[in-house]
């Protein structure tokens, strides 16, 4: 598939999960609010929240199992790198209630004024971020 | 018979949002640093993972309108706050520089765990304890459903 195409098709199948949750149960298909609601006491949502998840893990078998290949993850950041930005990305996504699902192809897809602030501001953030990582300090 | 059918609908979500995931190219933290990196050689194509998103889920919205009520619930679970305050905007700094150091989001980094890397591994359970983390802060409580209707 072309470079664009890919994106495009994943983004779309991205956005049906998006509907088929939304019709289906009326719930946001945010995964840091999915994700965080089952860490606190409430065990209301408890189920779908879990049958969301493995549906989630199971993705990329599916798409193991039609490509002959897993998804391409390449990444050479340091433990104490990842754990830094691991505990940044959990924390400011419960913080900013949301993250690039919720906010990003929910939010914006409702027009919501908090979502839509939302994503302009992690964008920004996270490019400023990569510049000064990538051609600020003298690597 | 209802709550079946409600986890066999969250099933199916996950479902696709790991294999769009997968497909589109989100899941490799190199890529996104790349579209990150507006300065350096820039790589726009995951442009079009949001905005396919986006489109679709739009749609969604829209059916939703006319539906009146999902099938599987009562009613719609959707967030109705409009105002934009600090803890919005300080939540969505903290996660930008998270998402900028190694360019793994919540989604892509949960959906790589099956991929058994023990980098992966190591972001999330420390993006797990951000998130418990969080609720341990004093005078914080999720805003997830806060407001319904």
């Amino acid at each position: 598939m072309s470079a664009f195409l890919s994106p495009l098709v994943g983004g779309l199948l991205i956005g049906a999960s998006a509907v088929v949750l939304l019709l289906g149960n009326g719930r946001i298909a945010g995964i840091s609010g999915i994700a965080g609601g089952l860490l606190g006491p409430s065990r209301r949502d408890t189920l779908w929240r879990g049958a969301f998840l493995v549906g989630l893990l199971l993705g990329p078998i599916l798409y193991r199992m039609q490509a002959g290949h897993w998804p391409e993850v390449r990444m050479e950041a340091s433990w104490p790198m990842l754990i830094a930005a691991g505990l940044l990305v959990g924390y400011g996504t419960r913080l900013g209630s949301g993250c690039t699902s919720g906010h990003g192809v929910c939010g914006i897809a409702r027009l919501s004024p908090r979502s839509i602030t939302a994503v302009a501001v992690f964008m920004v953030v996270a490019a400023v971020t990569v510049f000064i990582v990538r051609h600020g300090i003298g690597t | 018979m209802t709550g079946a059918l409600r986890l066999a609908v969250a099933l199916l979500a996950g479902l696709l949002f790991g294999l769009g995931l997968a497909i589109s190219g989100m899941m490799d933290p190199a890529k996104v640093l790349g579209f990150l990196d507006v300065a350096g050689p820039w790589d726009p194509s995951l442009a079009f993972v949001l905005g396919g998103a986006v489109g679709v889920s739009a749609l969604g919205y829209v059916m939703a309108a006319w539906m009146g009520k999902p099938a599987t619930a009562p009613r719609f679970d959707i967030p109705t706050t409009r105002t934009v305050d600090a803890r919005l905007v300080g939540g969505a700094t903290l996660f930008g520089i998270g998402w900028g150091l190694v360019g793994l989001c919540p989604g892509p980094a949960l959906a790589a765990l099956t991929l058994g890397l023990p980098s992966i591994g190591v972001f999330v359970v420390a993006m797990l304890a951000g998130m418990v983390l969080f609720r341990l802060t004093p005078g914080m409580t999720p805003r997830t459903g806060e407001v319904r209707r």
